[in-house]
């Protein structure tokens, strides 16, 4: 110990001071995420619009945490809904369960279930966290519970975060 | 009519420190926070600034707890004292010149036994601390006024030396005297340095703050001497605490840097000036707190008889001699 390690104590603390602080008021102010943050899945399309899933359920056996449920159904060739020959009918994803490790997203064999950035998830009932196709395509901005709120105030459906981009993977997906 | 007049002071005195204690609560989070990089309290209000104002409800309301093996009667009384003293003190810091608030004198008390008064209130109020110690019934708050106790020995003797100094320099004991001959010669931080750097660390230690603030010592002592207290008991202690701090910074300017008078020939205003010096005092103790580490207890009392006193007794001869030889005080 000596006067000058103090003054340089007192030096390094005077630097802080007038430094950022680097705390975010989360709820006022969003939240800097990196581009490859695990949040919410996304189902994603091709350019064309047809979906990318092909209803194959490699990502439920996948999953570690069996928060997949898929159960597939074959393409009417005249109306398709996805490129492949079937498509997922019903595409779940519990997000109680869900554990955001994206295997999912490295089994899937035409890159359709994509992990996004979004991830106020926290609601009200266990069902409501079952969430299925229409929550988890590409168009739908903001969790099940943001939605819902967004619909009974009127207002947009305000995300909690910024990105410095969106990762390719996801495409088509816009985070305002 | 004088005892009614003085009363009120007082009574505005004490509401203004309550109301610089509560504040300063807020401004010692936030403060603190800046140090760490952090925001501190900012959520209730504009810029948190209704967070006293949640505290001070929230320990209200608070369910008070005694413990059963506590001395009953001293227990609720070391608070009181604690409390009281810490406020004393402030009475005799003189804020601006005679009749300078719409003709009203602002100081409640004009002692010529200033600084004996000063120490005699600063020592009291220590008592508060042993007695809780003592009364609490808990090893933790037991070591954590035995703490006290211990270094009190050490820095109060340091403290009440250098004052010496500048008492024979100025050759009275009245704050106001004190203050005003600071006006004509000049800071008496210039012309006794080395007792104003004792009187500071010394000063740290009697506001038992941060690298002395062992008696408290949350990591080994879970809180000290106010372990078993809680709801308003506890507030009192931490009023007292924070008094400490607020008298402190108001009396280093007060004896060592010409109090209300303004620096440099700047225009004189009351209270601001003082204020303002207040304030950096403040701001020092925030950043020593921020920055340093707290020293173990036996490395202060030796600090306090190894170096301070000794240098607070050797700059008090070297000042006696010197005022002898000029014939008495300037």
């Amino acid at each position: 110990m000596s006067v000058y390690s103090l003054a340089k104590a007192l030096g390094i603390t005077l630097k802080h001071m007038f430094s950022k602080p680097v705390t975010i008021p989360y709820p006022s102010a969003p939240v800097p995420l990196k581009p490859r943050f695990h949040g919410r899945h996304v189902l994603t399309r091709h350019p064309d619009g047809l979906e990318k899933c092909i209803g194959c359920s490699l990502c439920a056996a996948a999953c570690p945490a069996y928060a997949i449920y898929v159960e597939p159904a074959e393409n009417d060739p005249e109306n398709p809904v996805s490129a492949g020959e079937r498509y997922a009918k019903v595409y779940e994803i519990n997000m109680l369960r869900c554990i955001f490790c994206g295997l999912c997203e490295e089994a899937c064999p035409t890159g359709a279930i994509v992990l996004g950035n979004e991830f106020e998830l926290a609601d009200y009932v266990y069902a409501d966290l079952v969430y299925g196709k229409e929550d988890l395509l590409v168009d739908t901005v903001g969790s099940k519970a943001q939605r819902r709120e967004a619909e009974q105030t009127g207002k947009p459906v305000k995300l909690g975060f910024e990105v410095p981009y969106v990762r390719p993977e996801l495409e088509g997906v816009k985070y305002e | 009519m004088i005892y009614l007049i003085a009363a009120l002071k007082g009574l505005v005195l004490i509401l203004l420190l309550l109301f610089t204690f509560a504040y300063l609560t807020w401004g010692m989070r936030r403060g603190l926070a800046r140090f760490q990089i952090r925001l501190g309290p900012n959520r209730v209000g504009p810029l948190g600034l209704l967070q006293p104002i949640a505290d001070a409800v929230k320990a209200i309301f608070k369910e008070d707890i005694s413990v059963a093996n506590a001395d009953k009667f001293v227990y609720w009384l070391a608070p009181l004292i604690s409390f009281t003293f810490a406020l004393a003190a402030f009475a005799i810091i003189p804020l601006g010149p005679k009749g300078s608030i719409f003709g009203i004198d602002p100081w409640v008390a004009d002692l010529n036994v200033g600084i004996l008064y000063l120490f005699a209130a600063a020592e009291l109020a220590t008592y508060g601390i042993f007695l809780s110690g003592w009364a609490s019934g808990s090893k933790y708050s037991l070591l954590g006024g035995l703490r006290s106790a211990a270094g009190l020995v050490g820095y109060e003797l340091a403290l009440g030396v250098a004052l010496l100094g500048p008492v024979l320099m100025v050759g009275s004991l009245n704050l106001r005297d004190i203050v005003d001959w600071q006006a004509q010669h000049g800071w008496l931080a210039l012309w006794q340095l080395p007792v104003f750097i004792v009187y500071f660390i010394a000063a740290l230690a009697e506001m038992g703050r941060t690298p002395f603030d062992f008696v408290e010592a949350e990591q080994e002592l879970v809180g000290g001497f106010s372990t078993e207290y809680n709801s308003m008991k506890f507030v009192s202690f931490y009023m007292a605490e924070l008094l400490h701090w607020i008298t402190a910074s108001a009396l280093i300017p007060t004896l060592f840097m010409a109090g209300w008078h303004a620096p440099f020939g700047l225009p004189e205003i009351p209270i601001l000036w003082l204020f303002i010096k207040w304030l950096v005092f403040i701001f020092i103790v925030m950043w020593i707190w921020a920055s340093w580490f707290r020293t173990r207890y036996d490395v202060l009392i030796r600090f306090a008889w190894g170096v301070l006193f000794p240098v607070a007794l050797a700059w008090f001869l070297l000042t006696a001699y010197w005022v002898a030889s000029r014939g008495g005080a300037a």
